[in-house]
């Protein structure tokens, strides 16, 4: 079997709780294959973030049944810094702000760390600006950006294109979404799918979680899913966004009920 | 016996300034040091039921028999390097145990109405000068350990200003501890007068050679006339088996401005007081602070900045650092007196433990008699946060390099506030190296 068939990311009745809290994901199924983009969507509160943070490996959940395999391994022996280094990358709804942290620091140490990890030597400080200058410019952000500690002040639409730049710099085998596209003004929202449309690749792929349907007009997805109540139920090709779009979740919470 | 009352060994010591002191002294000189041993053996060394000693016990410098240093330790070119801030242009004055020495200073290149001198030298030749400056911010009923710096003095750094002289290089006094048999103590004091619209960048720096145990007991007295600004850096850089015990005394007249940049990395037990009097409007107090406690180290700060005079300002912000069993305190008294009107005053102390075992306490205190000021304080004890913590772990960081670059990050906030940038590069690489496995050092490379 070829690399192409096998799933890169395999989610198997994953349930998780808030540690010694009430459940949150009931039993989620997905498969995501190289190439592919995948969008969640669901009401708020459904379990999205969750399902996000629990791949990305945040403390504070907890895993109480299912498996997920990631370039078949177990995700969960994972730490989440080598989650990372293997590629899986995720993006936060709510970036966290650092004070005292220069962005060009955090970037330069996350690159070196998966360069490293790779069993390659450390880029050189020209070299790795020459990169990170280029990728600024896709994502329209000024250079000021780097000297600035990471998010501290930035407007939501600046967060937000922050986590695509360091996307752009790490280059994600498997780049997990998390409302990159809230908040976002109409030229940032396309500076961003830009973005994220280049990362495409047919041996890399994206999960976006996002509530708009404008989004997925210039990100297409192959798949799109239904999240509500910690479980996925409906999936669908790009048709069902639209769907979403024009009739909301309430028929289609129902009919699954 | 009275708990207070001082050893044999401390006792000995007092009759000899009392009895033994060089027939060449200035007679002024003479009076106060013999005034001076006297308050220091009525009062003896302080214990943690009085107030201001409550967080520090002083029991093991007190019970310890510190011998006079000789001050002869053998101290090259090379170790002075080592010792000092790379890249730093500055006039420098060495002290080895408390002495002047005088062939590894460098105190060329001074311009026209500035003295910077050994105590000694000035002592010797033009003692008249500095009678009204020895001794009279310092007053030796401040503390005990005020009174025996006078009494025993060993040596110091005078550094007098005319109107409007600017020194452009910053002067660094690096006052080097010694390993000795027995274990020493010595007293330098530094005297500075900035007169009308002079302006200077003090260094006052301790280090120690290796293995040093001895016990530093500094005073430091500054005085900005009207209109001068005086930059002062006190980075305490002792070995961990150290100990330091320094008061600050600050007199600010109109629209003069200090900053003072404190800098605690090392030491066994480290006590400093900065007391700053802004007396006249359009004085400006800087404060920033950092403390670095792991090990057994014990370090505790005590800062009291009295607005005296309306049209004052005061900034402070320290930090502390608790790794190991490491304790540090922060007591930070701001003053305002009836009539000091149009007072600001802002003080802000954060405080981050590392460890289970480390202890910091952190306790301002606001005495305002005015009722038009603007005054704020915070004060905050926490631990890395576990949210940007994962954020950067969620990109590949390693968990202790992201520590790292936490702790490191939070240190820096006062670190960067240095306007002398060797010194700054220099304490930033002694604070990494000093956050053992944080990874901090990777992220200064
Ligand atoms: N750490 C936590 N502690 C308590 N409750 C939590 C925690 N994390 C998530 N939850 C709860 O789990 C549910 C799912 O939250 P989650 O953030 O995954 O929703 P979401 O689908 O991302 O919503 P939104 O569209 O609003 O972003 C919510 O009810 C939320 O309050
Ligand atoms: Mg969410």
């Amino acid at each position: 079997m070829t690399q192409e068939n096998t799933a890169m990311l395999k989610i198997n009745n994953l349930q998780a709780r808030v540690e010694n809290g009430t459940p949150i994901l009931k039993g989620i199924d997905l498969e995501v294959k190289p190439g592919e983009v995948h969008a969640i969507m669901g009401p708020n509160g459904s379990g999205k973030s969750t399902l996000c943070q629990v791949l990305g490996g945040r403390d504070g959940y907890e895993v109480t049944d299912g498996t997920v395999e990631y370039l078949g391994k177990d995700l969960f022996e994972l730490e989440p810094e080598e989650r990372a280094r293997e590629g899986l990358l995720l993006g936060f709804q709510y970036p966290v702000e650092i004070p005292g942290v220069k962005n060009i620091y955090l970037l330069k140490e996350a690159y070196n760390a998966q360069r490293k990890h790779r069993g390659e030597p450390e880029a050189d400080t020209f070299q790795f600006l020459k990169l990170v200058r280029e990728k600024l410019q896709m994502m329209q952000m000024d250079e000021s950006f780097l000297h600035r500690a990471v998010n501290v002040g930035f407007s939501g639409g600046e967060k937000k294109r922050n986590e695509i730049l360091q996307m752009l710099v790490l280059e994600p085998k498997l780049a997990l979404l998390d409302e990159t596209d809230s908040g976002l003004d109409i030229d940032a929202l396309k500076i961003v799918s830009e973005g994220v449309n280049k990362l495409r690749s047919p041996d890399r792929a994206i999960v976006l979680v996002t509530h708009y349907q404008r989004l997925l007009s210039h990100i297409e997805p192959d798949f799109v899913h239904v999240l509500s109540g910690g479980r996925i139920i409906k999936s669908g090709d790009k048709t069902l966004a639209q769907e979403l779009e024009r009739s909301g979740y309430q028929g289609i919470i129902e009919e699954a009920a | 016996m009275n708990a207070k009352a001082l050893s044999q060994h401390y006792a000995e010591q007092v009759q000899q300034v009392r009895d033994g002191l060089p027939a060449e002294l200035p007679e002024w000189l003479a009076g106060r040091r013999r005034g001076a041993a006297q308050r220091f053996a009525d009062a003896g060394f302080p214990d943690p039921r009085q107030e201001e000693w409550k967080y520090t016990n002083v029991r093991p410098i007190a019970t310890k028999p510190f011998a006079t240093a000789q001050a002869d330790a053998p101290v090259s070119e090379e170790t002075i390097r080592a010792l000092g801030f790379e890249g730093l242009d500055a006039c420098r004055l060495v002290f080895v145990d408390g002495r002047f020495r005088g062939e590894i200073s460098d105190l060329d290149g001074l311009p026209e109405g500035a003295t910077v001198r050994s105590l000694s030298a000035m002592l010797g030749d033009d003692s008249a000068r500095l009678e009204p400056l020895l001794g009279t911010l310092a007053h030796d009923r401040y503390s005990s350990f005020a009174a025996a710096n006078m009494a025993f003095l060993s040596d110091g750094a005078v550094i007098v200003l005319g109107k409007g002289v600017r020194l452009e290089r910053p002067v660094h006094l690096l006052l080097v501890g010694s390993a000795g048999s027995p274990a020493t103590w010595n007293h330098p004091r530094v005297v500075v007068q900035a007169a009308e619209g002079s302006e200077v960048t003090i260094v006052e720096h301790y280090a120690d050679l290796e293995g040093a145990n001895g016990f530093t007991n500094t005073v430091t007295e500054l005085r900005a006339d009207a209109g001068a600004q005086i930059h002062h850096y006190l980075v305490q850089d002792h070995a961990d088996s150290a100990y330091h015990i320094g008061s600050v005394f600050v007199q600010q007249r109109r629209d003069s401005r200090v900053t003072s940049h404190n800098v605690n990395l090392g030491g066994r037990l480290v006590r400093h007081d900065l007391n700053v009097d802004l007396t006249e409007p359009g004085a400006e107090i800087v404060l920033n602070g950092l403390f670095l406690v792991g090990g057994r180290q014990h370090v505790d700060t005590h800062t009291r900045v009295h607005h005296s005079s309306p049209h004052t300002s005061s900034r402070e912000q320290y930090r502390g650092i608790g790794q190991g069993h490491g304790r540090g305190v922060f007591k930070g008294r701001v003053l305002v007196e009836r009539g000091a009107q149009k007072t600001d005053a802002q003080q802000h102390s954060a405080n981050l433990l590392l460890s289970p075992n480390a202890e910091i306490d952190t306790k301002p205190e606001l005495e305002i008699y005015a009722d038009d000021v603007k005054c704020a304080h915070g004060a905050t004890v926490g631990q890395l946060d576990e949210t940007s913590l994962y954020y950067l772990r969620s990109r590949g960081i390693d968990a202790e390099a992201a520590r790292g670059m936490l702790v490191f990050a939070f240190a820096d906030e006062v670190l960067e506030r240095m306007e002398l940038e060797p010194v700054r590069t220099s304490i930033e690489r002694r604070l990494a190296a000093r956050l053992p496995e944080s990874g901090a050092m990777d992220v200064i490379g």
